[in-house]
């Protein structure tokens, strides 16, 4: 066993583990203080149940296997791993990934979803969707890995996934009670910011972490996970600077997140002036990107299909420019401006363009039988009353000085 | 006695403060409002959207005066108070029927 390589697994598992709370913080603070422990709750929520489910069979279905499509029960329960070897460190590794996954989608439902049918949605979710699409892209023998597109940390299987099947379940969830028409501006922006942060540290194990060794593809892909996040972070905020008058806080946070998520598909094959760029066009195009939910009048809360969808598709076609074997220094297709043709540039649209399709049509038809069997929107009522109360039956923040009588 | 209340810009608190306790005042209660007047509100803008945020914040002073102090004690709140510009805020004064203080029994003017 190499412990360097080992060591790293393991620490990066603990950095992307850490990101659901920093993904939680994030979200938490967009929203009114009304609603911010509901979204807490969602995130953690994914947190609780989908390690449990990834080691009992996610994994073994997502990795293990040697068919096209989907894998086996080879590693089913935690069992038939070699302990001599790094593939259980892989395995637990991964248990963060398929966690956060679906906490990407809390931010495109909050305010409104019934949180029991959220607590059902996630596992459903993670086997349905989430287990077949990472079989596809990532295991050695999925069709689409076979095929040849490349996807180093996720951006296909993780933000493109998680962001049209952000899109199928608003659009069976419906809009929020006043949007557009009411704003909801953020409740907590130094909880935003904080939660950026957390997300950007974390990354460096979610990408370089995804080397799955401690070596020179770990490094090149912590620094474009750097780079791409400050210059979209720059980009968005000239955007708003030259569009609208200020640099914000927000503005600043969407771009670091846009370029982090980005960066992720390509991260281990393009070097680091490429990764600026891509940060560069991810800040730009997610800046205006946003601006799509009120042309097509769809209730997307948080913006996770402008950040998420459309950052991870423009990270992911990118790479069939900026793909750089030899700035690298190991074997996969050359991009458009580093000695390849189109060919590259057609399989990682072709692996977007099934994973959307498979991905908003299961989500959506998961979240009609959810709401046909138990109703996935909360009532009128408790949506104005706001969701931490009738949900949880909690107060996010008790400012009084107050005693609470107990009743028995 | 008067209840003399008075709407002022949160950074003027520590002046308006400073002025009553010189006059020796005895005692104010201080309370954060939102609210808005012929100032109106401003607006935010997140992520490109622009939201109207029509209740400012605003610092709410309340003090109870005998009626011989009370033409200084507005006059003076209104000095400290005052910026010039719009959102300065709004005095009033309303009539007292009557006060005990707690500890001692004490009442009306001898309670202020």
């Amino acid at each position: 066993m190499d412990s360097g390589n080992v060591t790293w697994i393991l620490v990066s598992g603990a950095l992307v583990l850490f990101m659901t709370p920093g993904l939680a913080f994030f979200y938490g603070g967009m929203v009114r203080s009304k609603n911010v422990l509901n979204m807490l709750m969602m995130n953690f929520w994914c947190i609780l149940v989908v390690p449990l489910l990834w080691v009992v069979v996610g994994y073994s279905l997502s990795f293990n296997g040697k068919g096209s499509m989907l894998g086996n029960f080879g590693r089913a329960f935690g069992r038939g791993f070699d302990f001599g070897g790094i593939e259980p460190a892989v395995m637990i590794f991964l248990a963060t990934f398929a966690a956060i996954t679906p906490a990407l989608i809390s931010g495109a439902v909050a305010d409104r979803m019934k949180f029991a049918a959220w607590a059902i949605f996630v596992p459903i979710w993670s086997l349905l969707v989430y287990v077949p699409v990472t079989y596809w892209v990532f295991a050695p023998k999925g069709w689409l890995r076979a095929r040849g597109s490349l996807d180093f940390a996720g951006g296909t299987a993780i933000h493109v996934n998680a962001g049209i099947a952000a899109l199928a379940m608003i659009l069976v969830l419906g809009k929020r009670k006043g949007w557009p028409r009411d704003g909801a501006p953020p409740h907590s922006m130094p909880l935003v910011m904080l939660g950026t942060g957390i997300l950007w540290f974390g990354w460096f194990g979610f990408n370089a972490g995804s080397a799955l060794a401690a070596n020179g593809v770990a490094v090149q892909a912590f620094i474009n996970t750097f780079l791409a996040a400050s210059a979209a972070g720059l980009a968005w905020a000239l955007v708003e600077r030259i569009r609208n008058g200020h640099f914000t806080n927000l503005g600043v946070a969407s771009g670091i997140v846009a370029g982090l998520v980005a960066i992720t598909p390509g991260c281990g094959y393009v070097t680091s002036m490429s990764a600026i760029a891509i940060g560069l066009i991810a800040g730009v195009v997610c800046s205006f990107a946003i601006g799509m939910k009120f042309k097509f009048g769809f209730d997307d809360s948080l913006d996770v299909i402008g950040v998420h969808l459309v950052g991870g598709l423009v990270g992911s076609l990118l790479i069939g420019f900026f793909a750089d074997p030899k700035g690298l220094g190991f074997d996969f297709t050359p991009g458009l401006f580093f000695g390849g043709n189109l060919q590259l540039l057609g399989e990682q649209a072709l692996a977007n363009g099934v994973t959307m399709a498979y991905s908003f049509v299961v989500t959506f038809a998961i979240a009609k039988a959810l709401n046909a069997t138990m109703g996935i929107r909360v009532t009128a009522d408790r949506e104005s009353e706001g969701l931490d109360v009738t949900e949880h039956v909690e107060t996010a923040y008790n400012n009084a000085e107050r005693t609470m009588g107990r009743s028995h | 006695m008067k209840l003399i209340t008075a709407i002022i810009k949160p950074f003027k608190l520590d002046d308006v403060k400073a002025a009553l306790k010189a006059m020796t005042v005895e005692g104010m209660t201080v309370t954060s409002v939102e609210g808005f007047g012929r100032q109106g509100g401003h607006t935010e803008m997140y992520r490109g959207a622009e939201y109207q945020i029509d209740f400012i914040p605003k610092i709410k002073i309340e003090a109870v005066v005998a009626d011989h102090d009370v033409a200084r004690v507005v006059e003076a709140i209104v000095e400290a108070a005052r910026t010039d510009k719009i959102g300065d805020g709004k005095v009033w004064i309303t009539p007292v029927e009557g006060i005990v203080r707690i500890r001692t029994g004490e009442r009306d003017d001898d309670a202020i």
